[in-house]
Formats: structure tokens, C-alpha cells, sequence
């Protein structure tokens, strides 16, 4: 598996769970308010492992590759550089349709030849599948809401874009949607202002870890 | 002259970061123990990617087994660490300070985790609730007791 290829995977993993920790402490609910702040822990536990395979092809570091990188090289999804924190309908889509894609997306890198990636795959999968469960209690719980509805029908299109075209079809079965054109990566750039917040640090003070 | 056993001995004193009534031998994260004259390598699988204690957990091992007066090589295996493994003493122990450990077989599912057994380690009663799959740290969920209306934290099945 090419480095491109893993700085995609690793990025959308960094900014969503970036998103998702943007509920920290204003949740609907303190059961949310600990959830999403978990699983924002964990999809950024995962970034780090994609971006220590991706830093091991380009001789560089887990976190240069995360947070030394100008907005524009980044290559994730538009999906996840979407700010929704003052929207729980669209945050729960946005979850729903990722993890949707993600199982279908890390279903397949299971099964790679390279058996670093496969072993890294079935790893991730295993506590993803929290995530699923989670996002699944919640659209059985909000998919008569018209307002959730509307949501998961703005992002579709961009729930498309997570995935390859070959893989596309396999997502709409999966939610039982037809397939529209995708917002692929590169279409939008939503990610400027959090990728100030992100790299703050790491630009005020060069070099500086935690 | 180190050997394999007393490598085991000193590792199942290191206590798990977050869970410190447990020790990483316990909880299953330690794979292996390979001993070549004064060099020690150790297989180790952390239990969640995000978790925090990983790094603590590297750096505890290999200090105990310089302790010994070997050199140690503390490797992040490639397999995916289960609850399963965590040992029947490991059970015994979450249970005595008021954890759950892991119930049922991995892959968890929504299905056994809403409705499948899950005693309270407080009463040792099965009429409890999912509260929360996620909690305090990743490995853990929150369930309620409803016989004596206690929340616990529920080790996850992984």
C-alpha cells in the first residue's frame, strides 16, 4: 500500500476525531459528552498507528505527517472536515455515514497483502465496531426525525466521497441508498481553521512534542 | 544468568497504568518472552491503538527487565490484543475492585451486549443495563445495577 494511500486513511481519522472532540464538555448529554470524546480518542489513536506506517515509507514521523503538513496537502474526506458541533443531527449523520463507509473501507484493507496493513486493519475493525454499535443505537433512535433525515441527505454525497468508486456500491447497499455523484477530496476546503487550532502549538514552538 | 521465568516474574509486577490492581501479565498484553544471554525481547500487544498508557506500559517493562541486569527490546506486535486474554486471575481481580470483567466471547455485538448476561460486581446480580458503551477510558463501558442500583464500569469484550 502506496504512502498516499495511508495519509488518506490516517487523515480522516486525525480530523474527525478532531470534530468529535469538538463535543467535549457541550453534549447533548454527559453519556454523549463521554462518548464522543472517547471514540475521538480512539480515531486518533488509529490516525497515529496509519500515520507511523505512512512515516515508515516517506523516513518522516507520526507527527510531522499529522501536524507539520500544510492545510492543503491534507487528503482527507470532506465529510470529516465538516464543523457540525453546534448540530447533533448532522453530527450523527456524519457518524452514522462514516462508520458505514470505514467498515467497508477497513473490511477490504483486512484482506491486503501487505501484512502490516492487514494486521493494523483487524486491530482498527475490532474497536470500531464500538463505533458502529454506538452509531447504530443512534440512527434507530433518530431516523423518524425529520431533521436527521434532511442531514443524512446533505451528506450523503460527501459519505460517497470516503470511498472508492469501486467501493461505492457497496455503501449504498449497506444504507440502502441510491448512489449520486460524490464530494470527492479537493472539492471543498473546510479544513483551514481547525488546522490553525491543530497545529498551533507545533508552529509556535518547532519541535515541540507531548 | 536471566531466564525466561524471572522475566515473567518481575512483568507480572508491573501494574496496568489506569487499572493498577491488575499487572500487564494479567491483563493479557504481554505475548511472549524470548531470552538470548543478556538481551530480553518482549512481545506486546496494547489493548486500544488511542490508549494512553501504552508508551508508560513500554517504558515500565523495559525498566523492570534492566532491573535485571538485562537489556531489553519491547516489541509492538502486529496482532490485535483480545479481552479474552485477560487471565482467570485477571477476572478475579476486577471483580474484587468493583469492575466488571470482560463477559462473553469476542466480537462483541449490540445484541449481547444490551441483552446478554452481565453481572454486577457489587451484588453479583444479572438485572443490569447498558448505561454507556463508552467510559472513562476506551476499555471500559458503563453499566446500572438495577438490584442494587450501583453504576459499575464494564470491561469491554474486544
Amino acid at each position: 500500500m502506496n504512502a498516499q494511500e495511508l495519509l488518506r486513511l490516517a487523515d480522516d481519522e486525525l480530523i474527525l476525531g478532531w470534530r468529535n472532540s469538538e463535543w467535549t464538555g457541550i453534549a447533548p448529554f454527559l453519556e454523549e459528552d463521554v462518548a464522543f470524546s472517547s471514540i475521538a480518542q480512539t480515531e486518533i489513536g488509529h490516525a497515529r498507528a496509519w500515520y507511523e506506517l505512512a512515516a515508515k515509507e516517506l523516513g518522516s514521523d507520526a507527527d510531522s505527517l499529522a501536524f507539520d503538513r500544510e492545510p492543503e496537502d491534507y487528503l482527507c474526506s470532506p465529510l470529516v472536515e465538516l464543523r457540525l458541533a453546534d448540530d447533533w443531527a448532522r453530527t450523527i449523520a456524519r457518524h452514522w455515514l462514516y462508520e458505514s463507509a470505514d467498515a467497508i473501507r477497513i473490511g477490504a484493507l483486512k484482506a491486503s497483502d501487505d501484512p502490516d496493513v492487514a494486521g493494523l486493519a483487524e486491530k482498527i475493525d475490532r474497536e470500531e465496531a464500538y463505533h458502529r454499535m454506538h452509531a447504530a443505537m443512534w440512527e434507530e433512535r433518530l431516523r423518524g426525525d425529520a431533521r436527521f433525515r434532511e442531514a443524512v441527505d446533505e451528506l450523503w454525497p460527501f459519505a460517497l466521497g470516503v470511498l472508492s468508486e469501486a467501493q461505492r456500491s457497496l455503501l449504498c447497499e449497506a444504507v440502502d441508498r441510491d448512489e449520486v455523484e460524490a464530494i470527492e477530496q479537493g472539492e471543498r476546503n473546510d479544513l483551514r481553521p481547525l488546522w490553525e487550532e491543530m497545529t498551533m502549538v507545533r508552529r509556535s514552538v518547532p519541535g515541540a512534542s507531548w | 544468568m536471566v531466564t525466561a521465568e524471572r522475566v515473567w516474574e518481575a512483568l507480572a509486577e508491573v501494574p496496568d497504568p489506569e487499572i493498577p490492581v491488575l499487572s500487564l501479565v494479567d491483563l493479557g498484553v504481554v505475548r511472549g518472552v524470548e531470552v538470548d544471554g543478556e538481551h530480553v525481547h518482549v512481545g506486546f500487544t496494547p489493548t486500544f491503538l488511542g490508549c494512553p498508557a501504552l508508551e508508560v506500559m513500554r517504558e515500565q517493562m523495559a525498566e523492570r527487565i534492566r532491573e535485571l541486569g538485562a537489556e531489553p527490546d519491547v516489541e509492538v506486535l502486529r496482532e490485535g490484543w483480545s479481552s479474552d486474554w485477560i487471565t482467570e486471575e485477571g477476572h478475579r481481580k476486577l471483580r474484587d475492585s468493583g469492575f466488571a470483567p470482560p463477559s462473553g466471547s469476542a466480537p462483541a455485538t449490540l445484541l449481547q451486549i444490551q441483552t446478554g448476561s452481565h453481572p454486577c460486581p457489587y451484588c453479583d446480580s444479572t438485572d443490569t443495563r447498558l448505561d454507556n458503551l463508552f467510559g472513562p477510558t476506551p476499555c471500559r463501558s458503563i453499566r446500572y445495577c438495577n438490584a442494587c442500583r450501583q453504576p459499575f464500569e464494564q470491561f469491554k469484550t474486544l
